[in-house]
């Protein structure tokens, strides 16, 4: 079958999740990204490539970081932005994802970002809409979230320009996160040699080793060496639906202190997605510390969903 | 028609460039001809001032293009670097072939968008002719009239000396 994030001659649509893009789209999305990074430093913050589009942010859940950073990107290339959360308004009346996405193109919307608690949310928008019009998934339930992965990567190729020679750590609550499984799909693809995943059972998928990774249960073990660790967000209500004992005890085991990260080598970055528990995944010294790259994460994933929505409108 | 030599027309270009380096002049070369140009122009140009350290940088015009919405975007897409202030400069601003004038108008606006430059110099290798905007080289080391289904490219050996080729468009 088709990739439904593909036009029929291979060229990106829409994207709705990393999985079965092929390399060379992730690396046309990355590069561009890089011609992106500088507009933020000059007079003029802004370049006129979606001047007179129209790009609808469309968060039928709750989002600070990437809401405002697509808002944003958005605005960098010039288009006009709306922002709804949905949540909040006509949805609460009963209105239908499809006839609020209708309403919308008859006001001629151009490109939705669309983040959404069920997965495959984006997925069913994509197939609905007119053929102009391109959706980028914003994190649809634990399946995916594309744009977090691919900042994630964009950051670690700054740092660790040579990803054919790293090994990536990937810690915490694996099972829920819609980034996690992201962050795999496009460091397998991008020809990463070693990605691990550190985690007690209760927070792994079954069949995690299908997706190419090595499992760990214990962190001094799972970090021995690393060039890169990536945390993940421990989500509150897991807390209590007695998958895990409580806060003071996954920090003890899984937390991240200056005193795990020594096991990885000296000049391996932390990342983390946010937002950020202090004390429960993440010690304060570490994410506050020399090899925290948590906040550059932050700028460049603007960049990055410049790159995104620009290849898609030009598509 | 016969191909020009583009090494000389690069020292005849040299040439023209020079008597308009002055206290305040930074070196622009639009990607890839264009820079690649700047690249060789700058120790030639720094050197009658006394000195290599004339500002310089270079634009990818891709996120300026007005063809954007017909032809997406271009798939190497290079950073523009521009590492100097550019208020109050004046911009030698370098390609390698005038064509429609289209790029230089992008190239126009993506400067602007870093500042307000004193004064635009356009210099370029060669004028093809075909123009479709009001916008004209200053400089150009050889003019011609080429018919629009003929494209002329300027390419580079590996030992970095220049030569064109000239392909009918498909």
């Amino acid at each position: 079958m088709q990739n439904p994030q593909l036009t029929d001659d291979g060229e990106l649509k829409h994207l709705l999740s990393i999985e079965g893009l092929p390399k060379r789209i992730l690396n046309q999305i990355l590069d561009t990204a890089e011609s992106f990074v500088g507009v933020a430093e000059r007079e003029v913050k802004k370049v006129p490539l979606l001047r007179g589009k129209t790009v609808c942010n469309l968060f039928f859940e709750n989002s600070t970081r990437t809401r405002t950073t697509f808002e944003i990107a958005a605005k960098r290339l010039s288009a006009d932005v709306i922002t709804l959360n949905v949540s909040t308004s006509s949805q609460s009346k009963g209105e239908t994802i499809l006839d609020t996405i209708d309403n919308l193109t008859a006001m001629h919307a151009d490109m939705f970002v669309v983040r959404h608690a069920q997965s495959g949310a984006a997925h069913m928008i994509a197939k609905h809409v007119a053929p102009h019009i391109s959706v980028i998934n914003a994190g649809d339930g634990s399946h995916a979230h594309p744009t977090q992965g691919l900042l994630d990567v964009f950051t670690i190729r700054k740092y660790k320009p040579d990803m054919h020679n790293l090994r990536v750590a990937i810690v915490g609550d694996v099972l829920h996160s819609r980034v996690a499984r992201s962050e795999i799909h496009a460091l397998t693809t991008l020809g990463v040699p070693e990605v691990r995943v550190i985690a007690p059972k209760t927070l792994l998928p079954q069949d995690v080793e299908k997706l190419g990774v090595h499992v760990y249960h214990d962190m001094n073990e799972g970090l021995k060496d690393v060039d890169v660790v990536m945390m993940l967000r421990l989500q509150n209500e897991r807390m209590t639906s007695a998958m895990l004992p409580s806060a003071q005890e996954y920090f003890k085991t899984y937390g991240l202190t200056a005193e795990k990260l020594a096991e990885a080598k000296h000049d391996a970055i932390v990342m983390h997605p946010g937002p950020m528990n202090r004390g429960v995944e993440i010690d304060s010294a570490v994410a506050d510390g020399t090899q925290s790259v948590i906040l550059p994460q932050v700028t460049y994933g603007i960049a990055v969903r410049m790159a995104v929505m620009s290849i898609l409108a030009g598509n | 028609m016969n191909l020009p030599n583009a090494e000389t027309l690069f020292e005849t270009l040299a040439e023209r460039i020079k008597p308009l380096i002055k206290a305040n002049t930074a070196v622009v070369g639009i990607h890839s001809g264009g820079a690649w140009l700047a690249e060789r122009l700058l120790p030639i140009l720094g050197k009658d001032q006394g000195g290599e350290d004339l500002a310089h940088g270079i634009l990818d015009v891709s996120f300026y293009r007005d063809d954007f919405n017909e032809r997406g975007l271009h798939s190497e897409t290079k950073p523009s670097h521009i590492p100097f202030d550019v208020q109050d400069k004046h911009i030698l601003l370098i390609d390698d072939v005038f064509y429609t004038g289209r790029t230089i108008r992008a190239a126009m606006n993506e400067l602007f968008d870093y500042g307000r430059p004193a004064s635009i110099t356009l210099a370029v290798l060669v004028n093809r002719g075909g123009r479709e905007l009001p916008i004209a080289p200053q400089i150009s080391a050889f003019d011609t009239e080429l018919p629009d289904t003929q494209n002329l490219q300027l390419l580079r050996h590996e030992n970095g000396t220049f030569y064109f080729t000239l392909e009918e468009n498909t």
